[in-house]
């Protein structure tokens, strides 16, 4: 082999964009022969804040599959995090701030507990994080029935409403943790160790990478970024509210997101990047079904066949190189 | 003994190391001096890759000292011989596929400014890394996934000197590489050595320690035989070394000329990516034994029969009928079971009971339901017939010992009636007792008809149960032996030092 045949490191544009430009492509002539316009203000107002709410959970989650962990207590760390939230504020303004610190702590903690688990108890993180979000459950349905607490009001008008342009700031918010996040895994040392942990623990371990403890941070980012979608959400809402992570279907669409954004599920190979187009790819399609009046069930066929297909590219191309 | 030079890198006294009982080290003496390549050779089993790994902090010694740089060391771990200046390079290479050369070389402790990742930095410096050591054609962000074999070595070559390693240690380093490439390797170790760095080079291949080497030190059975400058000792010597123990254990009678039958399975020119020109005559009756190192395509010709990974090239026959072997599952049809190397990963299903593991391959081929009760039945008797002892037919498999778990292998075979058997390393890890039942087993087969092929790393075995020896090395058959060869003659043909003729078979 020469040099002449290597490709560059560099990775090509993920394969989701393109799906992502060709959707939008699609989606806006059929809508356009429908008679509407997918593209007018509140359309695509709405579509961001979807994206917003999808994305922050979805880029801590792809921190975990980077490391080739998981975590599927994500849906009850956000309707745990609105209530955190939204019950200290009590709408008062003045509360905002601890309200936001001590929302994200408890994510924190509850993440911290889901990484030990992993790593020094070894357990499966399928089970650890799934068992982990029963017990938020359990806590969540024992003590509400109901919406709780009330948001700030100074914290619904900036974070839940307020916009630049058609830009949510809750979607400014997602491109600021997403620029971290991808920050910290092309330039830190716990990013590197990140994927090479997801890549190969073995190899990470003998390199002199200390994998629990790389791991364990990555469930900490995690959870708080949850806990984050979750403060958003509380000030989309107005208040606290105990089911809203498990009706958002936050956790299985926030690992659908990661995976059609081209992380490999097993970790080691991916990005936040990818990720991003994946959470933009879903919104997307629910904007377009939405404009076309869709039937909701149809859509969640459409929704399972795109996730089917984006894997089974990937893994064809994963075959290629292999070869 | 050739005497140390002055200052040694490295020293070994009397190392011992037993696992479960079983002694595989014993009083080894080793020295290695900086720039220098010092070569570890022996059989298979000899004890070769346990002593490297105590030098590298992969187990520690239960006796004897290790001594590096002049200081005492009991390294803890990998990770603390590798900080010490010990650096391994497996068969297996430590690196990931998906990231860039830099990365992997500087995985651990990728060079940092102001608290980030100093990426340029780390690309600057593993360009020089690889300049240092005579690579200028690779670049230091390709994807590690996209190199050859020969490029990925030199990766954690790289990898190991950014730790400043002073001793590196290569084991079987060419065993993945294409010859063109042993040459690169080659002028990569000359360059090492100027550098001052010690190696300890673990190779099956004699010409490569010939070409290498300064001294050679022979292991057999967990014991330093000796220690040779190499400009003092010939191959033959070696090999006299490497082998030679007493012939003591019993085996069952070899087939007379007269009961063995017909060709069986005749492959011409067979080949596939990991065997070429394979040239070979099975016939009913016999015990074809397979010699040769591992790697050498030993294994390859049995899963290549099995359709595992078929034979691409060249014509089989089967009975003087051509056959295209595409899958087990074709092979199995035609009357060919396969009892593989690794039993514990691929021969049973461990939760499953004694009754469903031997019912496996029965269950597989025959249509569901005819013949349900009559199949286990059939079984039944087969296990009975084959002493799996201590055990009830219900119970889980893994609780077995290796010896019965290996007679239910054998017995989900027997129940599907081959014609032809292919046994790969047969009694490996299996007591002495189910051991010489097994090798009656086989036999006894034989006898009733089967046409047997046995691949086995264990000399004396191979020697004492077959009828025709076949040995391989580098994917093709290095030369055949009758019954009665010796060990040196199997070595000889198996690392190379024989001319390529065999000597002419009693048909």
């Amino acid at each position: 082999m020469t040099a002449l045949s290597l490709l560059p490191a560099r990775r090509s544009v993920p394969g989701v964009f393109v799906a992502l430009t060709l959707t939008l492509a699609i989606g806006w002539l059929v809508v356009l022969l429908d008679g509407g316009q997918l593209f007018n203000q509140s359309t695509t107002v709405s579509l961001l804040h979807v994206a917003a709410g999808l994305g922050l959970v979805a880029v801590g989650q792809t921190l975990v599959i980077l490391g080739g962990s998981l975590d599927l207590s994500v849906a009850y760390v956000i309707s745990l995090s609105t209530l955190v939230a939204a019950e200290t504020m009590n709408g008062s303004d003045g509360a905002v701030l601890p309200a936001i610190g001590l929302a994200l702590v408890v994510s924190a903690g509850v993440g911290l507990l889901n990484g030990i688990l992993v790593t020094r108890f070894r357990v499966n993180a399928f089970i650890a994080t799934l068992g982990v979000g029963l017990l938020l459950k359990g806590y969540l349905d024992n003590g509400y029935d109901g919406p709780a607490g009330a948001t700030a009001p100074s914290l619904v008008q900036s974070l839940g409403y307020q916009r630049v342009g058609p830009v949510p700031v809750s979607f400014l918010l997602l491109i600021a943790v997403t620029a971290a996040a991808w920050f910290a895994l092309s330039r830190t040392r716990f990013g590197h160790h990140l994927v090479a942990v997801g890549g190969d623990p073995e190899v990470a371990r003998l390199s002199g990478v200390r994998n629990d403890r790389i791991l364990v941070t990555a469930h900490i980012l995690c959870s708080m970024c949850a806990g984050l979608a979750g403060i958003y959400l509380a000030s989309r809402l107005g208040s606290g509210a105990p089911r809203v992570g498990t009706e958002g279907l936050y956790d299985l669409e926030s690992i659908a997101a990661v995976v059609i954004g081209g992380t490999a599920l097993a970790g080691g190979r991916g990005g936040v990047i990818g990720t991003v187009g994946g959470v933009l790819l879903l919104a997307s399609i629910d904007a377009i079904f939405n404009q076309l009046e869709v039937d909701a069930f149809f859509k969640q066929v459409i929704r399972g066949v795109i996730i089917i297909a984006a894997v089974a590219v990937y893994a064809r191309r994963a075959m290629r190189k292999a070869a | 003994m050739s005497d140390p030079p002055p200052t040694p890198l490295l020293t070994l006294r009397g190392i011992g190391k037993s696992f479960l009982g079983v002694r595989v080290l014993d009083g080894i003496d080793l020295d290695v001096a900086p720039g220098e390549v010092h070569a570890v050779v022996g059989e298979n089993g000899a004890g070769k890759s346990t002593l490297m790994k105590i030098v590298s902090g992969g187990y520690s010694p239960d006796e004897g000292t290790v001594e590096f740089a002049g200081e005492p060391r009991s390294f803890r771990g990998p990770r603390d011989a590798q900080r010490a200046g010990v650096g391994i390079i497996h068969q297996e290479f430590n690196l990931l596929p998906e990231r860039t050369v830099a990365e992997n070389v500087y995985l651990g402790h990728e060079p940092v400014r102001r608290g980030l990742v100093d990426r340029r930095g780390m690309l600057d410096r593993t360009r020089q890394l690889l300049a240092s050591i005579g690579e200028t054609t690779l670049p230091a962000d390709a994807r590690v996934g996209q190199l050859g074999v020969a490029q990925q070595q030199v990766v954690e070559i790289a990898k190991a000197l950014a730790l400043d390693a002073r001793l590196l240690i290569m084991d079987e380093p060419t065993a993945a590489l294409a010859d063109h490439e042993v040459e690169l390797l080659y002028g990569l170790v000359r360059r090492l050595q100027e550098r001052g760095i010690g190696l300890l080079y673990v190779s099956h291949r004699l010409a490569e320690v010939f070409d290498l080497s300064s001294r050679i030190t022979v292991l057999k059975d967990g014991r330093r035989v000796t220690t040779v400058d190499t400009a003092d000792t010939t191959a033959d010597e070696l090999v006299r070394h490497m082998v030679g123990r007493a012939l003591s254990s019993y085996y069952p009678d070899r087939a007379a000329p007269e009961d063995r039958g017909p060709v069986r399975l005749n492959l011409r020119d067979a080949g596939n990516r990991k065997l070429r020109d394979v040239n070979l005559q099975l016939r009913a009756g016999e015990v074809l034994g397979i010699g040769g190192l591992q790697g050498s395509g030993r294994s390859a010709l049995a899963r290549a029969i099995f359709g595992v990974s078929p034979f691409t090239t060249g014509d089989v026959t089967l009975d003087d009928r051509p056959v295209r072997l595409r899958s087990p599952r074709t092979a199995m049809r035609a009357g060919i079971a396969y009892v593989t190397e690794d039993r514990k990963g691929e021969g049973i299903v461990p939760r499953q009971s004694v009754l469903d593991n031997a019912l496996l391959a029965s269950r597989a081929v025959f249509a569901a339901r005819s013949g349900r009760a009559a199949r286990t039945v059939r079984v039944r008797e087969l296990l009975t017939a084959v002493e799996v002892r201590g055990a009830g037919d219900d119970q889980e498999i893994r609780f077995l010992s290796g010896g019965n778990q290996q007679k239910v292998v054998l017995a989900r075979w027997l129940a599907l009636n081959p014609r032809i058997l292919l046994f790969d390393e047969p009694t490996r890890g299996i007591d002495v007792g189910a051991k010489s039942a097994i090798h009656d087993l086989v036999r006894r087969l034989a006898r009733d008809g089967a046409a047997v092929l046995m691949i086995s790393s264990d000399l004396p075995e191979l020697l004492g149960m077959s009828d025709r020896i076949v040995v391989m090395r580098d994917g093709h058959v290095a030369g055949e032996l009758p019954a009665g060869a010796t060990e040196e003659e199997v070595v000889a043909l198996a690392v190379g030092t024989a001319r390529e003729t065999a000597r002419e078979t009693a048909q």
